[in-house]
């Protein structure tokens, strides 16, 4: 466990002053000003109600994580593949690249209602496919950064042993890449959760947490929309803190993840 | 039947002329180091005699073949200036990946790994990685990886280049050890005038636009060569000469401006 987390406790300890901090100060500024409800709930009714609500709430997380997660799973696989091809033919690489980029700085969130109406707002696969979109682009463009950073003499040395180009990237160029995808797949990672919740503002199933939010904001049921907000927070960080396991377990070579 | 056979080899890199009609016959257990100046294609000549360049006109053949038939054939080991050892592989798994790609099986590649860390004192390092390693020891990996499939051919770039002064004359010793052990033949690019000297059975003094061989100097001194070597009269004598040699070749370059 101390391997995958990568810090002893007192290397966490700063951090949770700072949140424990962060959070008492919260509590004493609403208590002491008096602040109203809908502007901002104190911590401890936010917590309240998450615990007093958690079986709804995990339902409509369940949902929606499932949604981010998958999404995360298609686009970036699919990104990762692209960038191989990408970077086998250089042609290719050539004539794709400039759009890719260009796409890149497109705003994906502004299609989560036009993926409603090509699939079902209810059904999960029309968020799959914005948060496949969303995280696309960060996995495509760091993995090919990566493919195509490999040190010349490195290649140089594999053409000395007359080997192929299948085994060039199998032995240099993939596990060189390593650690650009997975700067990709954490970058997606947090963009994952951020376009199914916002997806589902557009429209979605009543039992996810982007609709829960919306719903309860909208007939002022503050303290439930920040347990539905703090839920969504908690599971992108979930997913951001597995990925970031998997980075650990994976790059054990690297000096920085080792102990 | 020579190992290195260069004939009439010219290379340009669009304008520029890296190299022009070089000749050269290196024999087996030759210890053959090129010395020049930057920019006098030395390391391109290197790159010429591994295949990893193709010579605009004239031919490079290894072991009597062409040379692209010797790299396919892997027929020589090579070693840079950086070690370029796969971060993500211990030193043992560096050492082996010639061996994978010759399709060694397992228990033969443990052996021969086991040789290689003996050959160049390394044993005891197997597990650990690359960064773990001072930069000494990363060089004596990619000696020890060139040396793995067992290559009648060794081409070094400035393998000790980046290295301190201490450390490469440590190096130069145990090079001189593994060249007698293996009998193999080595090709070294240096910038280093006492390491060419000191290493060699001949020196080929480079000069540069247009990159050729100005001059070609045996050296006499006797094997095998030791540390008080360096201190001898002869050692001395034929250092200044290749000083000169370089010297010659840079001012016929400066004669016509």
């Amino acid at each position: 466990m101390a391997r995958l987390v990568g810090r002893r406790f007192t290397d966490w300890l700063p951090a949770v002053v700072v949140l424990v901090g962060t959070i008492g100060l919260w509590e004493l500024v609403i208590r002491a000003f008096d602040v109203q409800e809908f502007l901002l709930p104190t911590p401890s009714s936010i917590a309240r109600t998450f615990w007093n609500t958690r079986g709804d709430l995990w339902a409509a997380g369940w949902f929606t994580f499932q949604e981010a997660f998958w999404g995360f799973v298609l686009g970036s696989g699919f990104a990762i593949l692209v960038a191989l091809v990408l970077a086998r033919w250089r042609m290719v690489g050539t004539a794709f690249m400039p759009y890719a980029i260009a796409a890149n700085a497109i705003p994906i969130i502004a299609f989560a209602p036009i993926t409603n109406t090509w699939f079902s707002p209810l059904d999960k696969s029309s968020k799959i496919s914005i948060v496949a979109v969303l995280c696309f682009f960060p996995v495509m463009v760091n993995t090919l950064r990566g493919l195509t950073s490999v040190n010349p003499r490195a290649l140089e040395l594999m053409e000395s042993y007359a080997a192929g180009q299948m085994q060039i990237f199998r032995r240099v160029r993939i596990p060189t890449a390593l650690p650009f995808i997975f700067t990709g797949l954490k970058v997606s990672t947090v963009l994952a959760m951020i376009g199914a919740v916002v997806g589902e503002y557009f429209g979605g199933a009543l039992n996810a947490l982007g609709v829960q939010i919306l719903t309860k904001a909208r007939v002022s049921q503050f303290q439930e929309a920040w347990a539905g907000i703090l839920l969504a927070c908690l599971l992108g960080i979930a997913l951001y803190l597995a990925v970031a396991a998997l980075e650990r377990l994976t790059l054990r070579w690297v000096p920085s993840t080792s102990e | 039947m020579s190992v290195v056979e260069i004939k009439d080899v010219t290379k340009r890199f669009g304008e520029t002329t890296a190299l022009q009609g070089i000749d050269l016959e290196i024999e087996p257990g030759e210890f053959v180091s090129l010395i020049g100046p930057s920019g006098c294609g030395k390391s391109t000549l290197l790159r010429i005699i591994g295949d990893l360049i193709q010579p605009t006109s004239g031919t490079a053949s290894v072991n009597g073949k062409p040379a692209r038939q010797a790299r396919i054939d892997r027929d020589y080991g090579i070693v840079f200036q950086d070690a370029v050892l796969y971060d993500w592989r211990t030193v043992g798994k560096n050492i082996s990946l010639p061996l994978e790609l010759a399709r060694w099986d397992r228990r033969r590649r443990a052996a021969k790994v086991k040789e290689m860390m003996e050959l160049v004192e390394l044993t005891g390092f197997e597990n650990h990685h690359p960064w773990q390693l001072s930069g000494g020891m990363q060089q004596r990996v990619a000696i020890a990886r060139a040396l793995s499939f067992d290559p009648l051919l060794l081409l070094m770039d400035e393998p000790f280049g980046a290295l301190d002064e201490m450390t490469r004359e440590r190096l130069n010793m145990e090079l001189l050890r593994i060249w007698e052990a293996s009998g193999s033949t080595v090709v070294f690019v240096t910038h280093s005038i006492s390491e060419a000297v000191f290493l060699s059975t001949r020196v080929v003094v480079m000069s540069p636009r247009p990159g050729r061989i100005s001059n070609i100097i045996s050296v006499d001194l006797p094997q095998p060569r030791t540390a008080t070597t360096r201190e001898e009269p002869r050692f001395f004598e034929l250092v200044t000469e290749v000083r000169e040699a370089l010297h010659l070749g840079h001012d016929t370059e400066k004669a016509p401006a």
